[in-house]
Order: C-alpha cells, then structure tokens, then sequence
C-alpha cells in the first residue's frame, strides 16, 4: 500500500527540521511539489477512477480505426436484416442487442451501435480537446499579460473577457455553421466540421481560463520572490516565463481538465442541434438526435450515446477535481 | 547601559570614511490613488516625504519605524525597485535617481536586498539550487569553479548543508529560508545590502541568530548594511547608525550609542521605553518609565500640519501643529527634528503652552531612573 510514503510526506511538510537534521541519510534529493502532489493524487481514489476511465477513453478514441478493423466493427454498415420496417425498431428485445452487436443496433438502418459509439468517441474527444488546448492557448496569454502588466492592459482584456462571456454563443455557433462553406480553410467536409467546432467552442471559452490565470498571476506578481527577481535585473518575461508559469502549470491544468467535460457536452448540444458534427458520420450528439426522434419506438438507443457521454463527463471532473485537490489544496 | 559594554568596544572602530557609498536627498515617494471609471488621481499616499540621510562605506544604518511609516517604500526606492517622485538618489557618486530598468541591470549586482517574509521571498517551484544561483544566471556571471560549486559555497557559508542544493523551499524551517535569501543577495558580491525586516516574521528564538550571521557575514564580506526593523530592539547590537522614521519622515539620526542613550526626539524616546530590559532588576524602572503612545499612526494620505508627530506628542505646543521642525544637528553627528527635543536645549522655549487635546497629561513620563530605588 502506499502507506509508507504517506507518512514521509506527511512528515517532510510538517518538520522539515527534522528532515534536515536527519541529514546522514543516504537519499539527499528533494521532493518536488510534484511528488508530493501525486502521492496525494494516489489516495483519492475517485480521482484515480476518474483518470483510469479517462485513459481507457483516450486510448479507444485514438485507436478508434484499428479497434473497429480488429473486432469487424464497421459503424456505417447498414443490417436492414435486424430492423423491423414496420415498428421502426430493431428486431428482438433490449434494442436487438446480441453478442454480434453488444450494444444493439439503430432503429433506422441496423447499424452496430458499439461501433458508432467508438467512431463518436474520438470526434468528441478530439473537438473537446482541440477546442480546450485553443481556449487555455489565449486564456494563458491574454491572462498573463493582463495580470502581470495590469493598468490599461488589463482594463483592455478584461472588457474583452466581459464581451466574450456576454456573446451569445449558441447563436453565433449556429449561424456560423451554417454560413461556412465547403473548402474554406482548404478543407471540406468533416475536417472541415471538426475544425469549425473547435474553433467556436476555444474561442469562446477561452474567458474562463483567462480569468483564473489573470487572478493567480495578480496574486503571484505581489509575492517576494517576484521582486527578489527583479532586483536581480530581470525583466517582463524572463519573470513571465521563469517564476510565475511554474507555479501556474497547476491551476491551468486543473481547468483545462475541467474545461474538457464542457466543451464535450458543448459538441453533443451542437450536433445535437444539427449544426454540429454532421451525419451519416457518427457523434454522440448526433445518435442523441437520432434517438430522441425515436423514442418512443426504441428507448433504449437513448441510453447508449447519453451513457457515453455522462460517463466521460464525470471521468474528467472527477479526475480534475482530484488534481485541484492534489495541486492546490487551498483553492477549495 | 550595563549590557552594551560588550559591543560598544566592538563597536568603536566603526569604519567612518568619508565618501559616503549612497547618499539620498529629498527622497519622495508618493502613490497616487485612483478613483473612478476614469482612474482620476484623488490623492497621494506620502509614503515617504522628503528623507536625506548617508551610508558610509562598511556601516550598518538602522531604520527604525512603526508599521506603514514607510520604510519598505524607502528600502524599494534605494534599491530602485520603486521609481521615485522626487529627491536624488546617489551611489557611489553615481546618480541613479531615474536610471531605467536596463541601464540599472550592471548595477544590480553592488545592490541587493534580503526580503521581509521567507515564505514568499522564494519560488516554491525552484530548488534552492536553483534560486542562490539565479544571481549569476541573471547577471551573466560566471563564477570561478561553475555555479553548482558557487551556490555550495553560499549554502556552507550561511550555514546550510550544501548537500541540499536539490531541496525545494518547502522543505526548509523559516529561519533556514531567510538564510537562502541571504546567500542569494550575497552571491554577486553587493557592495549595499537592504534587509527589510529581516528577522521580525521569523520565531524570536531564531531571529538574533540571523541577525548574528548578517553581522558575522558583514565582518567577513565587507558589506554596508541599510537594516530596517519596526522596533529598536532587534537592531540594536548590529547598527552603527540609526534613523528613526515616522510617517514618511526622519525624524532622529544619530550614532548608536547616543540614541539609545539620550534619545532627543519624543516619538524616539517612546520606541525605546517599548524595548523589553532583560536585567529583571531593571524592569520595574523601565515599566514605570514606559510611554504609551495613544492613538494610532494617523494616515499618509493626509498627513497632520506641522509636525507630524504632535496629534501623539506629550509635549505638543502651538508651533508644533503650525511650523514643521528642520532636522538640524543639535549634537555632532546627532539630528533630530523637534521643537522641543528631550536631551538637547529647547528649540523654541518662548512656546510653553501645551497643545489643547493632546495626550500630555496622559502620557505617564517618569523620569527615566537609572538611580531609583526599586519597587
Ligand atoms: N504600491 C503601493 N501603492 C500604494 N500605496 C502603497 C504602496 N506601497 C506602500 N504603500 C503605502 O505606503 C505607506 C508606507 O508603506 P511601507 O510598506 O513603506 O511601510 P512600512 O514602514 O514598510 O510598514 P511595515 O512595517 O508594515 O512593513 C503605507 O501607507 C502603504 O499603504
Ligand atoms: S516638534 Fe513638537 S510635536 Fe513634534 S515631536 Fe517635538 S515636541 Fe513633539
Ligand atoms: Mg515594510
């Protein structure tokens, strides 16, 4: 167990006197924050959970294809054989699941819905941290920048950020959507989708991490060790770059882990909406929308894309809830 | 005093050469405040409001003062951390009064400062390593026998194991963070160091045996100190000089050894009735002649007219509240800025009556009794 280790740490942030004065042992290396923040990850074991299921749901999103060609799982391929016509639903009880289709097929074309859910997995994991890495690219900057420098600087960004939240986002993702046409930016069809999603989704996000970093720097900037730099002749960035990123690494991955459930549910709305991923490619959103037309027919098709997405939901905040507490346990 | 005898011999070859290394004239700090949507500037915190003093080559100058007198902002402006408002800022002849960010960077490394709080003064994300050997990295130094062995050095010098060199700050008590900020201020070889309060967040069992490294470190190295503390106790056995600071001024400026023994400024006097006696046959005297002083420091935004010491003064008169005394020597070597100085002849005797509302009755001023019979 991790016992053994607990009580070190425990002990080293308690009496570091005592640490030192043990100083005959033979380990002289220090423990980095980092080491200790881990093994207080290790004992959150819902945090644990969370990253377990979060790992296992980016190894299926990135090996999608090779998955799908390994177990014959093709989610395009239409089985009009397992639909009953009339009904419009599958054939056999519990939404014609079978051991060749564990999780049934669509009511519509008899499609194998396990396949569509991994095929959906790695669009909503893709767009989700796309969209993520592009909100916390200018949130890290524009946050920085304003919290470091303040004064005008920071009145400019933060009116920016007040405008940002204000947007009515929905519609502007809707009619954008819909306004952009096949081979802008030299790509088409889903790429294309794909690209447009995490775009709107990043660029409109980016307020909230931009407001975090802003706050963490602004109360970084006025510690002592700040000026201690600076009465060394360090400048702007050196101060940036070198003293406060390291100890902003830990607030800006928590919310970027927090962030990705958000965008994830953002990407269901949208294809939910039909301004989104668009079929016959498969997405969570998308089976939601197809489902909800048919539910009274078939229920249980409901379930499969809603459980795939509350379960990816819950995996990365429980996981990013463990490291905002294993990083920075006076945030709460 | 009985217990000074020690140092006082120590004491007596006080370098005295006679170009100062700092000299500062007029110093003026004010910070604007700012109200409103359109920033307006309202007012002005006189944080420091026109202080003249020098520091000669090898001493130690105390400053001493109450909470928010200033003398952080002062320590900030001589290291020129701070851009000041007005006066002029001298070292070693050289004007560094407005000097920019870049054109201060080459003289950084003959200033440097020791920060008031260890817990904030170091990066929790570097090592030790890392942060007594940003000096060189910053200045483009390279030191005889690589930065890894220069830090060593620094660690066994302030009296660390150099084998924590790895260790992370978090790791290490108060007392061992400050001497991690002290070997990072001495790695470039300052000519100046400002200590900001060095010891007072630190366990007073802990804080004379920093205050004894920086006086051991200042022996061996040859450094200046400007040493700022909040009272006169701390200081008392490292400092060659003393300026009592009192809302953005000074107030008294004198060698140790006459201020601590005839302090000519009341607000001086009242600082050191506070200093504890450790002789416990003392003590009695010492706590009937303590002066209380009532009220709190009133607000450098608007400072009181004329003296700014009399809404606190015993011995407050008329000209007091209308005229601001000059500080002007009255004894060699020893300035003080009063009307009515305690020690020294009356500046204005014709001025007897005491100042309606002020605490003079209040006051309890029992003659300091060397000579009194106890209990
Ligand atoms: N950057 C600033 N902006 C505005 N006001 C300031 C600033 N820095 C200091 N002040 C004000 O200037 C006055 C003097 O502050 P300073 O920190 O120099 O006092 P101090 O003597 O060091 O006090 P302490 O013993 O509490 O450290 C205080 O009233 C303070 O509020
Ligand atoms: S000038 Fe007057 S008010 Fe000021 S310290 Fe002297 S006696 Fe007191
Ligand atoms: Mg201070």
């Amino acid at each position: 167990m991790t016992a053994p280790i607990e009580t070190t740490s425990a002990s080293a942030e308690a009496q570091p006197e005592a640490v030192l004065a043990g100083a005959g042992r033979s380990q002289i290396e220090g423990r980095s924050l980092g080491q200790i923040a881990w093994t207080r990850f290790k004992r959150d074991k819902a945090a644990v959970a969370g990253g377990i299921v979060v790992v296992c749901l980016v190894l299926m999103a990135a090996l999608a294809k090779p998955i799908q060609a390994v177990f014959d799982l093709d989610p395009n391929k239409f089985n009009q054989d397992l639909v009953d016509p009339a009904l419009q639903a599958p054939k056999g009880p519990w939404g014609g699941m079978s051991w060749e289709h564990p999780l049934g097929v669509d009511p519509g074309f008899g499609r194998d819905l396990l396949a569509r859910v991994i095929e959906g997995s790695w669009v909503s994991l893709l767009v989700a941290v796309g969209a993520t890495l592009v909100s916390v690219l200018i949130g890290v900057i524009l946050g920085v920048v304003a919290g470091y420098y303040g004064g005008w600087v920071d009145s400019v960004v933060s009116r920016l950020m007040d405008t940002f939240l204000a947007f009515p986002l929905l519609l502007f993702a809707i009619s954008l959507s819909a306004s952009v046409q096949d081979g802008f930016w030299g790509l088409t069809g889903l790429p294309l989708r794909i690209a447009v999603l995490i775009f709107v989704i990043g660029f409109f996000a980016w307020p909230y991490i931009g407001r975090i970093v802003r706050a963490q720097t602004m109360s970084l900037r006025e510690r002592e060790f700040v000026e201690a730099s600076r009465s060394l002749g360090a400048r702007g960035p050196f101060i940036i770059f070198r003293e406060l990123m390291p100890n902003l690494v830990a607030p800006i991955l928590v919310y970027a882990t927090l962030l990705i459930p958000t965008n994830i549910l953002f990407e269901a709305a949208l294809s939910f909406l039909g301004v989104g991923i668009a079929p016959p490619q498969a997405s969570w959103g998308g089976m939601l929308t197809d489902a909800a037309d048919r539910y009274e027919a078939d229920l249980q098709y409901m379930f499969v894309p809603g459980l795939a997405i509350f379960i990816t939901v819950l995996a990365f905040n429980l996981l990013g809830d463990g490291l905002r507490d294993a990083l920075d346990p006076r945030s709460k | 005093m009985s217990d000074d005898a020690t140092d006082l011999t120590k004491r007596t070859d006080a370098p005295a050469t006679t170009e100062p290394l700092l000299k500062v004239e007029g110093l003026v700090k004010h910070f604007p405040i700012k109200k409103g949507v359109l920033q307006r500037t309202v007012g002005a915190v006189q944080a420091v409001d026109g202080i003249s003093f020098d520091v000669r080559q090898g001493e130690t100058l105390g400053v001493v003062g109450e909470s928010g007198c200033g003398k952080s902002t002062m320590g900030r402006l001589i290291t020129r951390l701070l851009e000041p408002t007005g006066g002029r800022i001298e070292f070693e002849g050289k004007d560094i009064t407005h000097l920019s960010v870049g054109e201060m960077r080459p003289l950084r490394k003959d200033v440097q400062m020791i920060f008031q709080d260890p817990y904030s003064s170091l990066n929790p994300r570097h090592t030790i390593g890392t942060i007594v050997g940003a000096p060189f990295r910053l200045q483009g130094v390279t030191p005889e026998g690589g930065v890894k062995k220069s830090v060593q050095d620094l660690l066994s010098l302030v009296g660390l194991n150099p084998e924590h060199y790895n260790r992370y700050p978090h790791e290490f008590s108060g007392g061992q963070r400050q001497r991690i900020g002290i070997a990072r201020a001495l790695a470039l070889k300052p000519r100046l160091v400002v200590a900001d309060e060095p010891v007072s967040a630190l366990d007073v069992s802990i804080q004379a045996q920093v205050v004894n490294l920086l006086d051991d470190l200042q022996d061996e190295l040859g450094l200046t100190y400007v040493i700022i503390a909040h009272d006169l106790s701390v200081i008392r056995h490292v400092s060659d000089r003393i300026a009592v600071m009192y809302l953005g001024k000074i107030v008294e400026l004198a060698d140790r050894q006459p201020l601590y023994e005839r302090p000519m400024h009341p607000y001086t006097k009242a600082l050191l009735s506070a200093v504890p006696v450790p002789d416990p046959r003392r003590r009695q005297s010492a706590r009937a002649s303590r002066i209380l002083l009532r009220g709190d420091v009133p607000s450098p935004i608007s400072p009181p007219s004329g003296c700014r010491f009399h809404t606190r003064c015993w011995k407050a008169t008329a000209v007091c509240k209308s005229t601001e005394p000059p500080l002007v020597e009255l004894a060699p070597s020893h300035r003080v800025a009063c009307h009515h100085p305690e020690n020294a002849p009356d500046q204005v005797p014709t001025d007897t009556e005491p100042l309606a509302g002020t605490p003079a009755e209040d006051a309890r001023e029992v003659p300091a009794a060397d000579g009194a019979p106890p209990g």
